[in-house]
């Protein structure tokens, strides 16, 4: 096995460790339902008779990742420099009713107005996460306190922005909305990829903000792998002393950190609001920020396995409804993913403590001279805890190659 | 919890609902095209089945239509953030549902979008209007006077308070609520002109969590009973029960809304406390809907309005405690439904 192929498997361990304990627990809650778990599950998989119908359901299971992925993204990026970004779900919904009510105001030619919104979205969001963030350098207030606390605030405010000076809707509808952004703001479907690619038209528009989102996540990626800003705040993550003692700055690496997770976070309600609504309402869909920490756990804060937990993530969200026509009650899903999201936890740290083990092992193994009182003194003093699936080095891994065989 | 368990029992009601529709399914198979069996889709709001409020007064609906008429109901709920709504509608649509119910008026938006994709599908809204036909001709309106039924509430808890002081606790800020609001502050104030009213909202708008809240239902209402409050009507959804517990805890006494919540309540300790209950007879409305599909009188683009005069709105008197004033409160009832009163729709 490589080296590469061995590490990607540990780091799959956890997940996968999950999602199985996750699917046992609730194939138990079925039955005990007295219904039957395979039947469900078919009932799953299961996207539809016709061909429109099938394609209709990738569109929604599409549709419903898109946010979930720039939801777990945004809190993903906090999390690898170690800060808690609970204030993901104020920040879009902020950043939402802001730019809707932008794009609904002014008249611009098409992608300009397009950009603009984003643009309103993107700034928003980051200002309301780097309060979070000035709050922290300035005054230490930790960032999960101040980031629950001004979800309150941002909600409370999106809600008298939204009855008050922001209102659009006529007086007296049941659902209050800001002014409708005009045609030239709304971003294009791909019905037409889709279609393209010999699929059957569906009913619904597929969001062409799955581009944008997939160009965000490669940018995030590059950012954090192969850049020195990306490193600085990797290093920060996991050790912050030896961080600051190879000369980051980690005030303004909280600052950066927080300003960059909020920007994501403030694409989070575009999908929605350029893609279908066009309006920022009541009925605005929300709690995407709170879902987006469980899409970024389960996903293990790497941009391609957050898109495949958000892809999963909208998989079962589809699955309720046609659960329900057979008769089985769509709050299965909600089981799944609760005990994904618990099982992720506890399986990401067994796989931590595994990988840790193997590691130790293969360190413990004479590779030079002194090389066995290194591994002794590995053993006695077990290394940092917040090292995460350490990244054993090249010689190290040729060792325990050398011990499988 | 407790919605997990309402979920799971909603569920084995589903299920045993199911087991029985099957043998009426079978029966039918044979009659099919339009002498055949009623496939009624019933589209619920979020708390979904098992709220003992809204969503079940629906199913009670379509479940004595089924009685009357035979056929089936197929329920469906939105999840927790309620995104999927356009679909629901569509898919109940799309498998032969008709008439499709949505429960209501979180739907206004996706119905104007779903309803003129499928043309030979009869929609109907619970709470949503369609006057102005804006969201298809195949869609009515069930609609209620819900500021008229909450007049009398205010009449009855002015005459019935001790203190001089009521409270309206509002489960969230929106036009809806605020319509309960209004019947029920100028009820309160024709009674007793000098009463003090005591309204506050649980959640903003925009934030549905007030729907489903207990907890801050009873700390809202707690503060109304510890400021002097002797009476206080909830429009909170499932965070009423809060109500009720703050009542009981301070001696006082709540107004229930939608259904009976005297008889839904099931703790005894809650049910002394509930002196009456704003009707909103969501039930008769679905009933009589699809009463009137089976006999092909639904016109499309109309709203029926259910108030006082058709008995779609009213109070309660389960437990005897506004027998005494019932008088006065008919006296009311009977200004209201000759017009001799106009009871406000908005504060």
């Amino acid at each position: 096995m490589s080296p590469i192929l061995r590490r990607t498997g540990l780091a799959l361990l956890g997940p996968v460790l999950a999602i199985v304990v996750a699917l046992v627990i609730s194939a138990g809650v079925i039955a005990l339902i007295g219904e039957n778990p395979l039947t469900a599950l078919e009932v799953m998989l299961d996207l539809g008779d016709t061909p429109s119908q099938q394609t209709q359901s990738i569109v929604v299971i599409l549709n419903r990742a898109v946010p979930l992925f720039l939801a777990g993204l945004a809190v993903s990026i906090a999390f690898r420099m170690g800060l808690f970004n609970i204030g993901v779900e104020g920040q879009y919904r902020l950043a939402a009713i802001l730019a809707a009510a932008v794009g609904g105001a002014v008249a611009l030619p098409g992608p300009l107005h397009v950009l603009v919104i984003v643009a309103v979205a993107v700034v928003v969001g980051a200002v309301w996460a780097g309060i979070v963030g000035v709050l922290k350098v300035t005054r230490g207030v930790s960032e999960v306190i101040s980031s629950i606390m001004l979800n309150f605030i941002a909600l409370g405010l999106a809600s008298y922005l939204l009855t008050g000076p922001l209102r659009g809707s006529e007086e007296g509808a049941s659902i209050v909305t800001t002014t409708p952004i005009p045609e030239s703001g709304w971003f294009p479907g791909l019905n037409g990829l889709l279609t393209g690619l010999g699929l059957a038209e569906p009913r619904s528009q597929l969001y062409g903000f799955l581009l944008v989102a997939v160009v965000v996540g490669i940018a995030v990626a590059v950012l954090l792998k192969r850049t020195r800003f990306g490193f600085d705040l990797r290093a920060s993550g996991l050790s912050p002393s030896a961080a600051s003692a190879s000369g980051v700055d980690a005030r303004r690496m909280v600052l950066k950190t927080m300003l960059l997770s909020g920007a994501v976070a403030g694409l989070i309600g575009m999908p929605d609001l350029l893609g279908s609504t066009h309006v920022y309402g009541t009925q605005f869909t929300g709690g995407l920020g709170f879902l987006g920490i469980a899409v970024a756990l389960l996903g293990r804060n790497s941009p391609v396995g957050i898109a495949l937990a958000a892809l999963l993530f909208a998989f079962l969200d589809r699955a309720a409804l046609p659960l329900q026509f057979a008769d089985i009650p769509s709050s299965v899903v909600t089981i799944i993913q609760g005990t994904i999201v618990l099982a992720v936890v506890i399986a990401n740290e067994v796989a931590r403590r595994l990988t840790l083990r193997s590691a130790e092992r293969a360190g413990a193994r004479p590779v030079a001279p002194g090389g066995g009182s290194a591994g002794a003194t590995g053993r006695g003093n077990p290394p940092p805890s917040d090292d995460g699936p350490p990244d054993t080095t090249g010689d190290r891994t040729g060792v325990r190659q050398e011990v499988q065989r | 919890m407790t919605k997990a368990a309402a979920l799971l029992l909603a569920g084995s009601l589903a299920l045993a609902a199911c087991a029985s529709d099957e043998e009426g399914g079978d029966t039918a198979t044979g009659n099919g095209g339009a002498s055949g069996d009623l496939k009624i889709g019933l589209a619920y709001d979020e708390a979904g089945r098992g709220d003992k409020s809204f969503n079940d007064s629906a199913y009670a609906g379509a479940e004595a239509a089924i009685d009357e008429f035979g056929g089936e109901v197929q329920e469906v709920s939105p999840n927790e953030d309620g995104s999927n709504r356009a679909e629901l509608l569509s898919n109940l649509a799309e498998q032969g549902y008709n008439p499709v119910i949505a429960v209501g008026f979180a739907y206004d938006e996706v119905l104007g979008e779903v309803a003129p994709q499928f043309p030979d599908t009869v929609f109907a809204q619970v709470d949503g209007s369609n006057a102005d036909g804006a969201k298809g001709d195949n869609v009515t309106g069930l609609v209620f006077a819900e500021e008229e039924g909450s007049f009398l509430a205010g009449v009855a808890a002015a005459l019935k308070s001790e203190t001089g002081q009521v409270g309206f606790v509002g489960g969230v800020e929106s036009p809806l609520i605020e319509k309960f609001q209004a019947g029920f502050e100028a009820g309160a104030r024709a009674a007793k002109p000098d009463i003090v009213i005591n309204s506050q909202y649980i959640s903003p708008a925009g934030d549905f969590s007030g729907f489903s809240d207990p907890a801050k239902g009873q700390i809202v209402a707690q503060s109304m009973f510890d400021a002097g409050a002797d009476i206080v009507y909830h429009a909170a959804g499932g965070s009423g029960t809060g109500v009720f517990q703050a009542a009981a805890a301070s001696g006082g006494r709540a107004i229930g809304v939608d259904s009976d919540q005297y008889q839904t309540v099931e703790d005894p300790a809650l049910q002394a406390v509930i002196m009456t209950s704003m009707l909103k007879r969501v039930d008769n409305a679905v009933q009589a809907f699809i009463s009137d599909y089976v006999d092909g009188n639904v016109e499309g683009a109309t709203d029926v309005l259910n108030d006082l005069s058709t008995e779609g709105v009213g109070l309660s008197d389960s437990g005897g405690f506004i027998t005494d004033i019932k008088g006065d409160l008919d006296q009311y009832r009977q200004q209201i439904v000759d017009g001799e009163i106009e009871v406000p729709t908005s504060l």
